[in-house]
């Protein structure tokens, strides 16, 4: 079984009909997608949370000093670059939809 | 017998396990105002009566958008929890099956596998709570992945209530049947659809000397389980493949016989002819028992409604059925004495640490207390 298989099989549907709760089923798809990667972030910040707790058990890291670091100019221009590419990254279909309303979708 | 768990698995179950807890302890309580304030007048006002069956509830509040959203995200929480103990099991499912064929095969003798048994349809035909490929799946030979996904993952879904080994029924059942019959040692006991043998294995401490069978109709489950009981240092329990509807022991074999959280997933037919076949095999001066979630009589009908969710949306078809069955009048209708029959209520027995039932605590459909049925032959 390769990886794609494995996944495939991990991922696989019970059987039974998949409820809808919502008039537009849509809205149902939806949440199952969002409430996943609400899941995800939960992930993420545990395994953060570890990495913080084990470099300060290690005296390598003074977690209160994460809560009281206030970024210098670059790095808080660094941050500030990278949130507005995130941002844009995700909400890309708003802004192409506004392109085509306006009449100048990029093509 | 636990799967290998990575920091990415771990904190899968405890967000799931949260989530749960959340939705239950305070999400849960916005339906019932959803339904007073908007549901129930919305319904008057078209029908000209208030809703009152668990049937009109469900009807009237179909449409309410925070019940939608609950019902939803419920939903996806269920499925979430399969994947997650699917992601964990089934990238190691050999090295699961190889480390449960090592510790089962220092005693061979107490694994009986029946490969004629056949998964009846009423089984077959929808996979238990969204469970895929339910207890049955195998996907290589001698697999427990059904098994191992279904223990790793209980814990998050019934918010440590059970119990560190799952087993809050079992212990519970043990502690209740010493106030019961006091010093009383059964010499043969039973326990009925036990899946990987959570609640047999402190029955199986309780009575050491006692021969025990643990008959389920599924292979992985039963493989998993006995490999699990010999790690965990019980070698009094016989784990062997059977449908309970028809079982190869002689009458009156055993003096005890239980199941729990059994009963429900049987069909009306498959109930019936499991307590024939029960009170076939109790011997005179036994004793036996079944624990359930509570029946729905004398329950009002929101809360009804509330506990009838998993039948409609979790791949329960036969939860109403059985909340709406008397179960002391279906014992008599097959000739068990009727002042024999009893019932009453089994708490979960669990660690010092673990989170106690409570109604704040509890999501409905399962908490850590139990209604229990049974007789004295």
């Amino acid at each position: 079984m390769n990886d794609l298989e494995l996944q495939k099989l991990i991922n696989a549907a019970a059987s039974g009909k998949r409820p809808h709760f919502f008039e537009d089923h849509d809205v149902d798809r939806l949440l199952t997608i969002v409430w996943a990667l609400a899941g995800e972030l939960a992930v993420t910040r545990e395994r953060l949370d570890t990495v913080e707790r084990l470099l300060s058990e290690r005296q390598l890291l003074d977690r209160a000093k994460i809560d009281a670091y206030r970024p210098d100019a670059s790095a808080a221009e660094e941050r500030g670059r990278w949130q507005i590419e995130y941002i844009a990254r995700l909400l890309r279909l708003l802004q192409q939809e506004m392109d085509a309303l306006k009449g100048k979708s990029a093509k | 017998m636990s799967p290998v768990a990575t920091h990415d698995d771990i904190a899968r179950f405890n967000f799931l396990a949260n989530f749960n807890k959340y939705m239950a302890g305070v999400v849960v309580a916005g339906n019932s105002i959803a339904f007073n304030e908007r549901a129930a007048p919305q319904w008057l006002a078209t029908h000209g009566a208030p809703p009152d069956t668990r049937r009109e509830i469900r009807e009237a509040m179909r449409e309410d958008a925070y019940y939608r959203m609950w019902s939803s995200l419920r939903r996806t929480g269920m499925e979430m929890r399969q994947q997650a103990g699917r992601a964990l099991v089934l990238r190691q499912m050999r090295s699961l099956r190889d480390r449960a064929q090592a510790l089962s095969a220092s005693h061979p003798d107490t694994l009986r596998l029946d490969s004629s048994i056949s998964v009846p349809r009423y089984q077959s035909e929808l996979d238990n709570h969204c469970m895929p490929g339910s207890y049955y799946a195998e996907y290589i030979d001698g697999d427990v992945s059904a098994a191992a996904n279904y223990d790793a993952g209980m814990f998050a879904t019934t918010t440590g209530l059970f119990g560190r080994y799952l087993d809050g029924a079992g212990r519970g059942t043990v502690e209740w049947l010493r106030r019961r019959r006091p010093g009383w040692t059964p010499k043969r006991i039973l326990d009925l659809g036990s899946g990987l043998g959570h609640n047999v294995v402190p029955v199986a401490r309780a009575f050491p000397e006692a021969e025990i069978i643990a008959v389920d109709l599924a292979a992985p489950m039963l493989r998993y389980g006995h490999a699990r009981a010999i790690g965990m240092g019980i070698k009094n329990v016989i784990f062997q493949q059977a449908n309970a509807e028809s079982l190869p022991f002689e009458d009156g074999h055993f003096d005890f016989i239980f199941s729990a959280m059994f009963l429900h997933e049987t069909s009306h037919s498959a109930l019936r002819n499991i307590l024939c076949e029960a009170k076939r095999l109790l011997a005179p001066g036994g004793l036996q028992v079944h624990l359930e979630q509570p029946p729905y009589r004398g329950m009002g009908a929101f809360e009804q409604f509330l506990r009838d969710w998993d039948c409609q949306y979790n791949n329960e078809p036969f939860w109403s059925a059985l909340h709406d069955t008397r179960l002391p009048e279906l014992m008599a209708e097959l000739g068990v004495a009727k002042d024999k029959i009893f019932e009453t209520e089994i708490h979960a027995l669990v660690e010092e640490e673990m989170p106690k039932v409570s109604s704040e605590v509890e999501d409905y459909g399962r908490g850590g207390m139990w209604y229990a049925c049974g007789y004295d032959a």
